[in-house]
């Protein structure tokens, strides 16, 4: 089924600042940053818990060129938390810009500011600590009521009841459902009890965290960072800081890369520390390094699930518990975790009689993980997914047909997704498309090559969200200038994704204009109206809605100001692409008139700001197949094939879309096969480099092939769903699948390694 | 110690100390185009040629380069401007933060082998990651180049 069709919307511009993007031109913060800041370096803990005895910075401050270094006894002590989430955050505050206490190998110890880099690396050698090591609490299992805290600190504070305590070394707790669970399961007539395991994945975003930061003309703090959230990393700052909002301004250049990791300010506060202390410009760059072990990486999750189904393939209940690892604090802990099951478990709304979700979110002195695309999501269809695979397998049925059989449909409400109906839904054309497109018939049947290596294909679903529902906030102001274009003024965060072009195209779809004509702003606290930020799959479906509902106030503007001048009523006035016309007698005042109109002896400001908020927020959906090949000698993998459907509603740009898609598969396959996040026996992470952090290259994914069904969510702008997070979600389950058809193994903890894969390990 | 490079095709004498990596050398002369990805030569993103060699700048010390020609995405602007709009119809260029380095390889692999396959381009560019775009639409974008010059040449 094909949408409706857009002069602007739906087709496949190219993105506002490509050309700049790829001629290099100088865009982001390392280029933009004037020249002449101090450069910032964190000493960070060797230890996975310890307390600071004594810490002596004489020699370091001697070092010529070093202009200040600061410990735990320079900062405020005032507990904050660094998710980029709307007030009050389910995040707990349980951090100190500096504390005595460290959680985790990696833990900032002291800040140093220096006059150049190599004054910083000298000086940060030169600071003399003794370290109390305390036991460390390393393996999540064991995390929950052991005697060993990684909060003990009296002033925890988690600003929403969230079930957390941090007595126990729990951030958050909860068990919920609909149906009696336990009778469904004891009438099934297979149940299958399984443990699934998602390792902690790094976005591993080309560019890494980096902030800068100065003082402004009034004595502001001005802060340049490659943010996803500048409205909540202004919030966070004035708290950690002790400084009034009014105080500071954030402001983000062109961001190469977040994937969530930068809807946490990982780094703000420390440049901003020094840049107060001292009067100065401060800059800090996280090396790779840093950003590997210190960033935000996505949560570890286990699930264990039990999924009860008839002989026929009627799956009937889902009892689904996550333990999630938060690390030594607790961004994003308690609400990552809650698309495990409320993300999963509605995609088989269609014959579920009963579900239960609980879970606990422990801290552990592990590198604290943060928002990754697909944000729980990913690791509870990991589960799901893979427990439906054995499941078909098991009964000896096709498993796109138990899929079939069982999938959330157009029309439903769901129960497991807050009881949000499903308004509009592609996914069983979707499937019916993915099995065409990759020919499934002939492709699923395993393949023998010859010489140990076997061919074999398997098959996942998933689902997200398009925002946080009665949460998430998009803002839009659009105005008109003198030559009859446009200015649109928004706080999201355009971070490669291309939402700058896709909103613009949807202002000049409603202004009836050529996309060139609209000039997008965006994102600065002090000019751009309010906005939650970039997350949450939400940009395209809220602040789509906002500019859509901007451009029609503007309009009603528009045409009150001509009607006003034309001396008719303004029923009497119509707007079109060359201006305002009064059909009556034909007259016309164009754009340009209007705009120079509004500027002398005029009390209308030709302008419109819309804030939107969403009550419910609509699943995209998608059917992700993979062709593997298997070296069953030597358990190397290769994906040759990757084929998708998705259902993001209306595409506002299909090439866009479909790259956000090709990038989340590819993504999604580095998690499945390679991407790992390991500690040695001291709590010291491994992947330290994308020496031993390996990324997918082009060798790596296969061909990849993409198409969109189309659906039409009547509550977004245009008909759009969201496409960015949920392409993250197929990959793992979908080559868990293949690979078990290959080798009669499931795996069903990632990534599947060569090494797991020729032991038969699981 | 002092040392004078071509850069895009202008000498440059500056005071360097002997452990400045190249990639910092031509940054701070104006080439904010190479991007550091790494630091491990890891992944392409810091690509300039060395004397029309593809090098990585975060493994080459500046001294190495004294008296030798060094050229970055500021010096090729008209041969990249060639063929970029390719990419940007895919939507490939996302975030952009590889761009540089992956245009710089790939006019490398253009001057060598003007008609690759797309093995052959996969191969040439293993070593530039890319984390936005699955690096398929890259692939379309220079397939549709190199078809488009081809009709061009018919
Ligand atoms: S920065 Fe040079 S290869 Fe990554
Ligand atoms: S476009 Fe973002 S890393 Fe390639």
């Amino acid at each position: 089924m094909s949408g409706k069709s857009y002069r602007v919307v739906g087709h496949s511009l190219r993105k506002k600042d490509a050309m700049s993007l790829l001629l290099g031109k100088p865009v982001y913060l390392d280029d933009v940053a004037p020249k002449g800041a101090l450069v910032v370096k964190l000493l960070r803990s060797p230890h996975p818990h310890a307390l600071i005895e004594t810490i002596d910075t004489t020699n370091a401050l001697k070092v010529p060129g070093v202009a200040a270094v600061y410990t735990y006894k320079d900062v405020p002590k005032t507990r904050f938390a660094i998710a980029g989430q709307t007030y009050p955050e389910p995040s707990p505050y349980d951090r100190l810009i500096l504390d005595r206490h460290l959680r985790f190998a990696g833990d900032p110890v002291a800040i140093i500011a220096a006059e150049t880099d190599a004054a910083a690396a000298r000086a940060m050698k030169l600071i003399k600590v003794t370290y109390k090591i305390l036991p460390a609490v390393l393996d999540p299992h064991t995390a929950k009521d052991n005697p060993v805290l990684v909060h003990p600190e009296e002033d925890w504070f988690p600003p929403c009841n969230v079930g957390g305590d941090n007595r126990r070394n729990l951030v958050a707790s909860e068990v919920g459902g609909d149906g009696d669970v336990e009778a469904v399961l004891a009438d099934c007539d297979i149940v299958l009890d399984r443990t699934y395991h998602t390792p902690a994945c790094n976005q591993a975003m080309m560019e890494t965290f980096r902030t800068y930061t100065a003082l402004d003309g009034y004595g502001r703090l001005r802060v340049l960072s490659s943010t996803q959230i500048v409205f909540h990393a202004r919030r966070i700052l004035s708290r950690a800081l002790g400084i009034p909002k009014s105080r500071i301004r954030v402001e983000k250049p062109r961001i190469g890369g977040g994937f969530g990791a930068k809807q946490t300010a990982v780094c703000e506060v420390y440049p901003a520390f020094v840049t107060l202390m001292t009067g100065r410009p401060a800059k800090l760059i996280y090396t790779r390094e840093e950003s590997q072990i210190a960033g935000s990486p996505r949560h570890e999750m286990e699930v264990h699930l039990r999924l009860g189904a008839n002989r026929d393939g009627h799956i009937r209940a889902l009892d689904v518990f996550t333990l999630s690892n938060t690390g030594a604090y607790g961004e994003h802990g308690p609400t990552t975790v809650g698309l495990s099951g409320h993300k999963s478990i509605p995609l088989y709304t269609g014959g579920l009689e009963a579900f239960r979700f609980g879970f606990d979110v422990v801290y552990t002195n592990l590198q604290p993980a943060g928002a990754y695309r697909g944000y729980g999501a990913t690791q509870g269809i990991f589960a799901v997914e893979s427990a439906v695979n054995e499941l078909a397998e098991t009964l000896g049925m096709d498993p796109t047909a138990i899929r079939e059989q069982n999938m959330v449909r157009e029309g439903m409400r769901m129960p497991a997704y807050y009881g949000e109906p499903n308004n509009a839904c592609a996914l069983d054309r979707c499937m019916a498309r993915c099995k065409e497109l990759f020919d499934w018939e002939h492709r699923y049947p395993v393949r023998d090559m010859g010489d140990g290596r076997v061919r074999a294909a398997g098959v996942a679903m998933a689902m997200q969200g398009s925002c946080i529902s009665n949460v998430d906030v998009g803002s839009a102001t659009i105005k008109l200038n003198e030559d009859g274009g446009y200015n649109l003024l928004i706080g999201a965060a355009d971070m490669g994704t291309g939402c700058d072009t896709i909103l613009a195209q949807m202002a000049a779809e409603c202004m009836d204009c050529p996309v060139e004509d609209v000039a997008v702003f965006g994102a600065d606290t002090d000019a751009s109206p309010y906005d939650s930020g970039s997350y949450a799959s939400s940009t395209t479906y809220v602040t789509g809605k906002a500019v859509e509902l901007a451009c029609a106030q503007l309009k009603q503007k528009l045409c009150a100001l001509a009607a006003q001048k034309l001396g008719v009523a303004e029923s009497g006035v119509e707007f079109t692409p060359s201006g305002v016309v009064c059909p009556a007698d034909g007259r016309v005042l164009t754009l340009s008139d209007l705009a120079y109109a509004a500027q002398c002896g005029s009390q209308t400001a030709l302008e419109a700001t819309v804030s939107h908020s969403s009550p419910v927020s609509p699943p995209p959906f998608m059917v992700g197949m993979a062709e593997v090949e298997v070296d069953t000698l030597t358990g190397e993998v290769r994906v040759l094939d990757y084929k998708a459907v998705v259902d993001c509603g209306q595409p506002i740009n299909p090439a866009l879309a479909r790259t956000q898609a090709e990038g989340g598969i590819v993504q999604g396959i580095g998690m499945a096969l390679m991407e790992n996040v390991t500690y040695d026996r001291h709590g010291k992470p491994v992947e330290r480099s994308f020496l031993q952090y390996r990324l997918p290259t082009r060798l790596d994914m296969g061909h990849l092939q993409v198409e969109f069904e189309q659906s039409n969510e009547p509550t977004g702008p245009f008909g759009a769903k969201s496409i960015g997070e949920i392409v993250i979600n197929t990959p793992s389950p979908a080559i868990a699948h293949a690979i078990y058809r290959a080798t009669g193994v499931w795996h069903r903890s990632l990534p599947i390694t060569p090494e797991k894969i020729a032991m038969g390990k699981q | 110690m002092t040392i004078t490079i071509q850069l895009n095709g202008r000498p440059v004498t500056a005071e360097v100390s002997p452990d400045t990596l190249l990639l910092d050398f031509v940054r701070a002369h104006g080439c904010a185009s190479v991007k550091c990805g790494c630091e491990t030569a890891g992944c392409g993103l810091c690509t300039v040629f060395l004397d029309d060699v593809p090098v990585l700048s975060c493994s080459v010390l500046a001294a190495r380069a004294d008296g030798h020609s060094v050229t970055t995405l500021e010096g090729l602007q008209d041969e990249a401007a060639e063929f970029v709009g390719f990419i940007a119809d895919q939507g490939a260029d996302q975030c952009g933060f590889c761009n540089p380095g992956f245009v710089m390889n790939t006019i490398a692999l253009l001057r060598d082998n003007p008609d690759p396959t797309d093995e052959e381009i996969r191969s040439y560019l293993a070593g530039n990651l890319c984390r936005c775009s699955g690096y398929e639409g890259q692939l379309r974008g220079i397939r549709s180049f190199l078809n488009s010059r081809k009709e061009g040449a018919q």
